[in-house]
Order: C-alpha cells, then structure tokens, then sequence
C-alpha cells in the first residue's frame, strides 16, 4: 500500500493516527557520499530525487542552509506554464509540464497540479500577432495554444474588466489550457519525502561555508555540520549562486541577485478561474484554492539579496492587477513578500558540468524557476551522472555567451534586470 | 530607500531609474579580442553587500550617480555625479 492513500487515512484515522512517519528523516550528514546538491530547494530536491530514482544512486545528500521550503520555491506565485517561443525552452518546459502533469502520483505526494489554463492577455492588433506568432511557434513544437477573441475571455474570465473605457482595452489572448498552478509548499515536500524514501539524505541547517579541493578537483563541501566528501558536488542556489560560487573560487558568474516581490490579497469568492497576465504591462495574477487572490509583477530592478522590496514596486503591480480587475480595489492585501532572482544575462538558465572538474552547476532560472522544478531535476541529475548535459538541457551551457548562442526570449539583450 | 543626488538633495529611489554594476570597465574601443569585451558585457561579481552602481535621477536633474549601496541591507553609503564634477574638490 502506498504511504499516502485515501485507505491510508482511514485505517490512520481508525488507529488514532499512530502509525504515520515523518515525510523525511532529519539526517545525519555522513563523511562521503556519490553525489552532494547544494541547495535544498526544489531544484536541488528534484535533483537529488532524479539521482536516486534514474540513475540509481544510493548516496545522495542534499545540503541546506535553513530549513526545507523556506526559499524561492515557497516564495513564488505557483504558475506552471510552457507557452515559450524559442526552440531550446519548447522542449525543456514542455518537458516539464509532462513531468507535472504526473507529479502528485511519481511522488505520492498531492502537489494540487491544477490545469486551469494560463491566459495572456493582449490588448491592441499589434500584440494578437505577436501572440499568434507564439502560439503558432508552440504548435508547431507539440505544444497546445488557443488564440481566443474578447468574448472568449469574456466566458473564460468574466470578472475581467472587458469594456470599452479600461485603459488598455483587452483585444483577446493567447491561452494554454494545459498550464496553470500547483501547491508550491507541497512540490519541496513531496519531492523531499519522496528523494528520502529512495534514501537521500536531507540535511537541513547546514550552510555552505567552504569547498573542499583537491588538486584542483572540488571533493566536497564544509559545513557548521562537519566536512562532507563527495565524487560529486551539484550546486543549484538560485539567488544564491554568485556568493557560493566564489566560495569555490569561481566568479564573474552571467548572473546578477534581484528581488521579485509577490503579493496575496484577503480571500474571495470564485473571481479568477485561470491565471491571467496583463499584456499592456507585467503583472500575472491567479486564485488559490483558500481564495486569495496570488500575484506579482516586475522586479524592482537593483541588485538586490534581501528578501523584501520597495513600495514604489507595490503600487505599480497593484495598478497593473487594477487595470484589468477594478472590481478587487477595495479588497485588502493580506501579506507581501521577496525572493532573490538569479536574472542571467539572456534571460534563460545555466545547467552544465563545471566550471571545476567534481563541479556542476544549476542557476540563471530568472523568474521562471518554480514550473521548470521538474525537468531542472531531471536534466542536472541527467548530467551529474552521466557527466554530460541531457539533449533538454544542451544549450543551458556557461559558455554560450562568449559563443554568441544566446537564448533571449525577450529579445533584450544582456540587461539582467528586464528579462 | 532615499539616495542623496548631489544636485537635487535627498530623494526616493523612485525618482531614479537603475542603470546596472558600476564596477563592470569597458575596454578600449580599439580591443579586437573577445574576452575582454565578453567580461565587461556578461561577467558580474554580484555581491552580497556593498555594491557600485549607476543610478540615473530621470525623474530629477537626470544626471548620472555612482551610488555606493549594500545590496543586502538597501543601506546607501554615498552619491557621487559620474565623470569629471563626481572627483570632488
């Protein structure tokens, strides 16, 4: 019988709840291990559980700073989509959406994947055809993309102000109905319980504070827990990775810190019925399952490691979720929050071997880290083992900008802070 | 956060628009090779702490800072104008 089940539940609840057992173990660090993931994460979480499960590995650590699920990955606005526009992306995020989509049984965790569509929303002639242009390029890789008119958008989300007088009046959208949100505590813990069942070690409060060399070969990692040897050491800290990295020496990373602010309003009756994104600015915005409404706009746009932001920021996003929701103005915002960016130089990540041999690195997801957990774990457990990058994640090389082979979605050129 | 523009006195952040890792040199126009030009466009140290930057005061005099600032903290140490007027007496 499988941990979690309905029948479970029961048979739990018949027993007093006795029998149940902590979703992972709290570890020990051991002296060696085949592979160490720096980052506890949902990268380094998914990493670790691709490890063991695909490739094998019985000795997987997994090394934190803080406790589970307290970094970027319960900090996001849960949005899973796969609607990019150029090749390298199609493949690696539809990837992961497949991956999402069977999620909650893989892990035998709930993670509420909820494919209620994603709908983007255009507001003149000019940006119907940018989004035809996407949604033609996505079919053409496999990927679904409706194109929807105003009325549409209307039966999709009828709380959308569609009139006249809004100040970008909405011309129609590009939706796909595939994407939508999951519960993002539930992805670190399940990928979490799920990684320590095929007997990963987690091992939480243990920052990095040093790497271990030898001969030029990174072999592990020190921590306030002790010193931790491996064969491999994976490193996936997101916001993080500039000041770990130099830690093992390497800098003048493609990569700059920014924070991202996320906003949850009260909660209220069924408004939103998918995730929307305003077209005349930058803003998404969908509703959890308690009600609040879940949104989040631009960065702040400095270089930025602390987990908060400015209010300049809050009153631009809100006027943006306005624009499109006046019926929501007098609702009250229950909390904001930040978390640190690593915006990389073209807007797409990094998953390679190196720089240093014994070294691995997983980092530059942008805002788009949380939807690509899966197929990120996937790929960089794909290339630690095999020490080679898996056909996904082949472009996400380090050494694509001095080589001219950027991936820019946006178009925007080596300005971190706009992609 | 408020930075103090040296023409216009102490303002808030939203008046200036970011303008990017102040520490990031360009090489000379006439350096034909790569690297040098592949360091200064891609390649940031991205510290935790204090940090160089230009902020330009678009919403003010429009004069280019160098703002010296600890990305942790969002505390701003000093405002100087970029070129020539920033040197000081």
């Amino acid at each position: 019988m499988a941990e979690y089940s309905a029948l479970r539940v029961i048979t739990e609840g018949l027993r007093g709840n006795r029998g149940w057992k902590p979703a992972w173990r709290k570890a020990e660090p051991k002296p060696r291990y085949d592979v160490i993931v720096v980052g506890g994460g949902g990268h380094g979480l998914a990493t670790a559980y691709y490890l063991a499960k695909n490739h094998g590995l019985r000795h997987v650590a997994v090394v934190e700073a803080g406790p589970i699920g307290l970094g970027n990955v319960g900090r996001n606005t849960t949005i899973v989509r796969s609607n990019y526009l150029l090749p390298e992306n199609h493949d690696f995020y539809e990837w992961s959406l497949k991956l999402w989509e069977g999620l909650s049984h893989e892990l035998n965790y709930n993670v509420m994947f909820s494919q209620r569509g994603v709908l983007n929303l255009a507001h003149s002639p000019e940006q119907m055809d940018v989004a035809a242009e996407r949604g033609n390029a996505m079919r053409l890789a496999g990927i679904d993309a409706d194109l929807i008119g105003r009325d549409e958008v209307a039966q999709l989300c009828p709380g959308i102000d569609l009139s006249e007088e809004a100040r970008f009046p909405v011309a129609g959208g590009l939706i796909q109905r595939r994407a939508g949100t999951a519960r993002h505590d539930a992805v670190a813990w399940g990928y979490a319980h799920a990684a320590d069942r095929l007997g990963v070690d987690i091992i939480e409060n243990a920052p990095v504070t040093d790497f271990i060399t030898e001969g030029g070969t990174i072999t592990g990692v020190v921590t306030p827990r002790g010193e931790i040897r491996a064969d491999k050491v994976g490193v996936a800290v997101a916001g993080m990775t500039s000041e770990v990295m130099r830690m093992a020496g390497v800098e003048g990373l493609p990569i700059e810190s920014h924070v991202l602010q996320a906003f949850v309003s009260e909660p209220v009756k069924p408004l939103v019925h998918c995730v929307v994104t305003y077209g005349a600015g930058h803003m998404y915005v969908s509703q959890s399952d308690k009600g609040g409404l879940v949104f989040g706009g631009s960065l702040d746009f400095y270089n930025s490691y602390a987990r908060r932001g400015n209010l300049a920021n809050v009153h631009d996003t809100v006027s943006e979720l306005l624009a499109i929701f006046p019926n929501v103005a007098r609702i009250k915002l229950l909390r904001s929050w930040g978390g640190i960016m690593d915006m990389s130089m073209d807007g797409s990540p990094i998953i390679t071997p190196g720089p240093l041999p014994g070294l691995y690195l997983n980092c530059g997801w942008c805002y788009g880290g949380f939807k690509a957990t899966p197929a990120s774990g996937w790929c960089f457990a794909h290339t630690i083992a095999r020490d080679e990058p898996h056909a996904l994640n082949a472009g996400f090389t380090l050494s694509r900008f001095a080589e001219g082979r950027h991936i820019d979605e946006a178009g925007t050129g080596a300005v971190p802070g706009l992609h | 956060m408020l930075i103090p523009c040296p023409v216009c006195g102490m303002r808030d952040a939203g008046e200036y628009h970011y303008r990017g890792d102040a520490t990031a040199e360009r090489p000379p126009l006439a350096e034909e090779a790569a690297e040098p030009w592949v360091r200064y466009v891609y390649e940031r140290q991205n510290p935790r702490g204090e940090h160089l930057e230009f902020w330009q005061h678009v919403h003010g005099c429009r004069q280019f800072l160098v703002v010296r600032r600890n990305t942790e903290t969002h505390e701003v140490f000093e405002a100087r104008l970029v070129g020539p007027f920033g040197q000081g007496e």
